[in-house]
């Protein structure tokens, strides 16, 4: 059970598995600055897990900051705004990070910045209301996935939910953002928190982090001790540093002691997760009503001259962000999108910043990254480590043999492809694209047998 | 620039741990064991160690050559196979036997199967027992220590097992134990006695043990499952007698099985629990070999025996992923309910 040190509470349920990374948070005292607007943006309309977006602006439309230039009338979707004011010179389709090609509207800024006149904090005065605000806004979980916020609030009522988690984990090397975020923005939180507790009241709120941020801990407790906090509703939690600890369904069992079963969502054990960027961001949207035009990310990486916490506006080409840190100080090797543990190896540097990419890392030392890759030796510690009870090196197996019944019976799909096999194998196997490979295998099957 | 950026599956960074590290370990917790057959049995047991290793390492490296396959001289596993199947043979063995030890280790159980992680029975094992089979005489010639040897000669001397498998049918242990003329318990644990070169001294052979857990290198779940199967067995064979227990454990190559060959990753089951039953397995087999069979030692069929079972204590063990082992449990409360 949890106990209290310091008016913080340690973690309820215990997870198994997970692995000791190098943090590597070289920029954790780095405050965020602001990067002035490029000359162009290119915003693309699949930044979220859903329905893409069809462009609503056509080439040579004048636009304002925060004016909607996509969106669709699917539900699981965000809308896209527009980040700089100026003309659309482009309607098009754009490669992103991943590889995946989506539609764009690239805007050529005039450099003034002009808001929209839509800009204009939302009225709210029910559940709905706040749903429709936040789909309004723009919002995706800001952590990495990507999901429409709107949605995971939009939970039927007969689910039980009664936690809301706010994810501040941060277990990723290098990232930093929701570090500063709490350090920079702890009222934002705190505000986003209590105006989201009126409409949804939640038993408890959670604002977890790992043990390695007593600082963050520190700035958030004055200000909650501050707030009304009567019912004590709002609660800290330290939750011990191993990676994949930020992981949604590792965060529920450390906050709450509840496992997501397979295939269901955080509501149906009772739980909402939300990034602490995200509920930060909802703090200042309900006050200003700036939809979400830009984010914070690190820059950092042995091949970064001036590594940096950056807030940039979306749709700024990854170069531009790079040039802003000063350059590359020395031949890249490799380029990450994301952290080190789940992040996309870039093959370009033109691709856009979208809204739920974290960090920027570029690598000059290949050595550092990758080690020789020999045969399996059975040695067991992809199994002692895989958080989500797998067997990576059977897997591994099955997925070249092709065997979907065992494949399926091992529990393939319950990977998170958090890649902590992968990085403990002392083989060097790349575990995580077997277990892509294995999930591909499985859906394939599936598919042919729905025929 | 851009073409020369890396593009590859996450994750991007990885631990310091490799294959070769490992093996490494390995081979320095075998150095002490080592270094003591060396000494205790003189040059030749050096020969036949260094025979080991480097017709270990040419096999590997020929065959792997002949099927066309990578050179994998740099795991170190061969060197690893080589020091173990040395510990495994007498100090007197002749050095063309332990060719013929190497090339069954290496080639036919290993290669043939794959190569490292492949091999369902452990390469060692297998060859001391087609060894044993085929050289019964040359490979149970055992001699005293050189340090204890009294006579200007290596006298050929039973092993401390093969008097013991007698003592459990005599009416009273103890005095056939001290009538049975073994060595003292403090040289079996020195390694003062008669046995192969690598099993004799329980010392050095627990200093190696420490390092691997040290190092992370094993668990120790199968030492302990194992060797605590054999003394709990004992203790009943004996009647109680913890002497007659103290003796079973440091005779015989249980500890180097144990410690050394019944935890090899590639023919040992991954799980904890798995762990548990071919420790338990093994303890077993090797104690109703050692009280009813007709061969005094049973360690090296006990673990080939359970390394073949292995693949199904693994099916018996593996993991209930992430959460479902609670929908099972609801959906039992639900047909309660119902």
């Amino acid at each position: 059970m949890s106990k209290i040190v310091d008016g913080v509470l340690t973690a309820v349920g215990k997870s198994r598995g997970g692995i000791t990374v190098p943090h590597n948070k070289n920029t954790a005292e780095k405050a965020v600055v602001r990067m002035e607007e490029p000359k162009t943006v290119v915003l693309p309309m699949q930044q979220h897990i859903g329905a893409p977006c069809e462009p609503t602006v056509k080439v040579g439309d004048k636009v304002d900051v925060g004016q909607v230039i996509g969106d669709t009338d699917k539900f699981v979707s965000a809308p896209i705004h527009a980040t700089v004011s100026g003309k659309v010179v482009s309607v098009g389709e754009v490669y992103l990070a991943h590889g995946m090609i989506s539609k764009a509207v690239t805007i050529e800024s005039d450099g003034e910045m002009r808001l929209s006149p839509d800009v204009k904090p939302p009225v709210i005065n029910s559940k709905e209301d706040f749903i429709k605000a936040v789909r309004a806004s723009g919002l995706v979980g800001l952590g990495g996935a990507g999901f429409p916020t709107h949605v995971k609030l939009n939970y039927p009522d007969d689910k039980g939910v009664d936690t809301l988690i706010i994810n501040a984990a941060e277990c990723e090397p290098y990232i930093t953002v929701d570090y500063r975020e709490c350090i920079e923005h702890g009222e934002d939180i705190v505000n986003g928190i209590y105006s989201i507790q009126k409409y949804f009241k939640f038993k408890q709120i959670i604002i977890a982090a790992e043990d390695n941020k007593p600082k963050a801990f520190r700035v958030l407790k004055d200000i909650i001790d501050m707030e009304d906090n009567k019912d004590k509703a709002v609660k800290l939690m330290t939750l011990r540093s191993r990676y994949p600890q930020g992981a949604e369904k590792m965060m529920i069992l450390s906050a709450t002691g509840r496992k997501v079963p397979p295939g269901k969502l955080p509501a149906d054990v009772g739980c909402v997760v939300m990034n602490v960027g995200s509920i930060a961001f909802i703090g200042r949207y309900l006050k200003t009503g700036k939809p979400l035009i830009s984010r914070s990310i690190t820059v950092d990486g042995t091949a970064i001259k001036e590594p940096k916490n950056v807030r940039v506006p979306i749709g700024t080409r990854i170069s531009d962000v790079i040039d802003f840190c000063g350059g590359f100080s020395g031949e890249p090797k490799k380029i990450i999108f994301g952290g080190p543990m789940m992040g996309v190896a870039l093959s370009s540097i033109e691709a856009p910043v979208c809204k739920q990419n974290n960090a920027i890392l570029a690598f000059t030392d290949n050595k550092y990254l990758t080690k020789k890759r020999r045969d399996c030796i059975r040695c067991g510690r992809c199994v002692e480590v895989c958080p989500m009870s797998l067997m990576p090196t059977l897997i591994e197996r099955y997925a070249k043999a092709k065997d979907v019944d065992r494949l399926k019976k091992i529990g393939v799909n319950v990977c998170m492809e958090c890649g902590s096999c992968a990085y403990s194998c002392p083989s060097s196997r790349p575990l995580v694209q077997y277990m892509r490979l294995a999930k591909q295998v499985v859906r394939e099957e599936e598919q042919k047998n729905a025929k | 620039m851009q073409n020369k950026l890396t593009v590859s599956a996450s994750p991007h960074i990885h631990s310091s741990e490799t294959t070769t590290g490992i093996m490494l370990d390995v081979i320095i917790a075998l150095t002490p064991a080592a270094v003591v057959s060396v000494i205790f049995f003189g040059l030749h047991a050096l020969a036949v160690l260094a025979t080991s290793i480097i017709s270990a390492m040419v096999f590997e490296y020929v065959s792997r050559k002949i099927m066309k396959r990578s050179n994998t001289l740099g795991d170190l596993s061969a060197v690893v196979t080589g020091i173990i199947l040395a510990f495994n043979l007498p100090s007197t063995i002749p050095l063309w036997i332990v060719v013929i030890g190497t090339f069954i280790a290496i080639v036919i159980v290993k290669q043939m199967f794959g190569g490292i992680g492949q091999n369902f029975v452990n390469p060692a094992i297998t060859a001391r027992i087609i060894l044993m089979t085929s050289f019964p005489s040359l490979m149970s010639t055992w001699t005293q220590p050189l340090v204890t040897k009294t006579g200007a000669d290596a006298v050929t001397s039973a092993s401390p097992l093969a008097i013991m498998a007698d003592i459990t049918k005599s009416a009273d242990i103890k005095a056939a134990m001290e009538s049975a003329g073994l060595p003292s318990l403090k040289d079996m644990f020195l390694g003062l006695r008669p046995g192969s070169m690598g099993e004799v001294c329980a010392a050095a052979l627990l200093i190696g043990f420490a390092y691997l857990l040290i190092r992370k290198v094993i668990s120790p779940i199968i030492p302990l499952t194992f060797v605590g199967t054999v003394a709990v067995c004992m203790l009943i064979a004996g009647r109680g007698s913890l002497e007659f227990v103290a003796y079973q454990i440091l005779s015989g190559g249980l500890l180097l099985g144990a410690i050394f060959m019944a935890t090899d990753y590639t023919t040992s089951p991954i799980n904890r629990k798995g762990k548990v039953i071919f420790g338990i397995g093994c303890g077993l087999i090797t104690s109703l070999i050692r009280l009813f069979g007709v061969l005094p030692e049973g360690v090296s069929f006990s673990i080939i025996l359970m390394n073949i079972f292995v693949p199904h204590i693994e099916n018996l063990t593996t993991p209930k992923p992430f959460g479902l082992v609670k929908e099972k449990k609801e959906k039992n409360k639900e047909e309660a309910k119902a």
